[in-house]
């Protein structure tokens, strides 16, 4: 989902721009309160992960095709502040080593991708934290949910922003359902690959995952 | 549980990534991503810019010059995975909070 130059006006692209910088200067404030000499590492190869995985485009549809977003994953294993700033600089060396997603595009790119999917996964993985029984396996199931929904909410990020300030004069309401249905399917991917992800790093060590309280772990292993 | 050291997580990590980027990534789907296939079905695709670092090196995830395939996106990916690993482990690493306690 990364805005190629042109599809959104200057304006609208300056504005978005302004706001994610907000967004990473609160982010950098957030990580450094979260971020231990344990989790730190964790948080630079998850961005390394994530790029990686982002290169692996599958296919979801006739002629479609999607890749992981990451930022549910991100914010299971290192937090939501450190997960926006992984995102950021995957983002930023896509854009300026790879040429993918434009260069004016990018405070767009990021407020979808590195903000609003990694917060919106956030409220729902602890809305779910909060009423799933507390064990592993469910920690992977709220994963995969969050994860599924982080994709059309992005989704809906650019449609807001085609609303605001496209340089086209296609209907909201058609790129909105256009938008939101591919990015269903799209999601799924991005479910799977989440919580398969998670469950390898739950399995290899639990102890690093931000998702999984270790006085939890403490207490299963007792009872 | 199997719980692993601290080197051997991160070695795994490092050379997962490597080799999903170097060489799993030639098997990509190379259909346009949602987006893409959206702005196309709906109309909007016209209105994109050639991006400003098309005639880089490395764009579009290939390594100019390299006429195999299958090395150029490899190659290209595992330049990504360093880059990646460069910036964001210096990044977190400079705002982790420093520990309180030195002989920890």
């Amino acid at each position: 989902m990364h805005i190629p130059d042109g599809f959104i006006d200057i304006p609208t692209s300056a504005a978005f721009a302004a706001a994610s910088a907000v967004a990473v200067a609160g982010a950098v404030k957030g990580a450094r309160k979260q971020l231990s000499e344990q989790s730190a590492p964790l948080a630079g190869l998850t961005a390394v992960f994530i790029f990686a995985v982002q290169m692996l485009n599958f296919p979801v549809a006739a002629g479609t095709s999607g890749h992981l977003i990451g930022a549910a994953l991100a914010m299971v294993l290192v937090g939501p502040y450190a997960a926006t700033l992984a995102l950021v600089v995957v983002l930023i060396i896509q854009a300026f080593l790879f040429a993918d997603g434009g260069l004016t595009a990018l405070g767009l790119s990021i407020f979808n991708m590195a903000v609003i999917s990694v917060w919106v996964s956030f409220i729902v993985f602890m809305i779910l934290k909060k009423i799933l029984p507390r064990t592993k396996s469910w920690l992977v199931v709220a994963s995969f949910i969050a994860a599924l929904i982080s994709v059309p909410a992005a989704a809906i990020g650019f449609v807001i922003q085609y609303a605001i300030g496209a340089n086209a004069t296609f209907s909201v309401g058609t790129v909105l359902n256009a938008m939101v249905g591919t990015h269903i399917l799209i999601g799924i991917g991005e479910a799977i690959i989440t919580a398969l992800t998670v469950s390898a790093v739950l399995a290899s060590r639990s102890d690093l995952v931000f998702g999984w309280d270790r006085k939890n772990s403490q207490l299963e292993i007792r009872s | 549980m199997m719980k692993i050291s601290n080197r051997k997580f991160f070695a795994s990590a490092i050379l997962i990534s490597a080799i999903l980027a170097g060489g799993v990534s030639f098997y990509a789907s190379s259909s346009p991503d949602g987006l893409e296939k959206v702005a196309e079905d709906v109309g909007f695709i016209e209105t994109a810019k050639d991006h400003s670092f098309g005639d880089f090196t490395l764009a579009d995830y290939g390594f100019k010059g390299l006429e195999n395939a299958r090395l150029s996106v490899g190659f290209a990916g595992l330049i990504g995975v360093a880059a990646t690993a460069l910036i964001a482990l210096g990044l977190f690493r400079f705002i982790q909070k420093k520990s309180p306690n030195k002989n920890q």
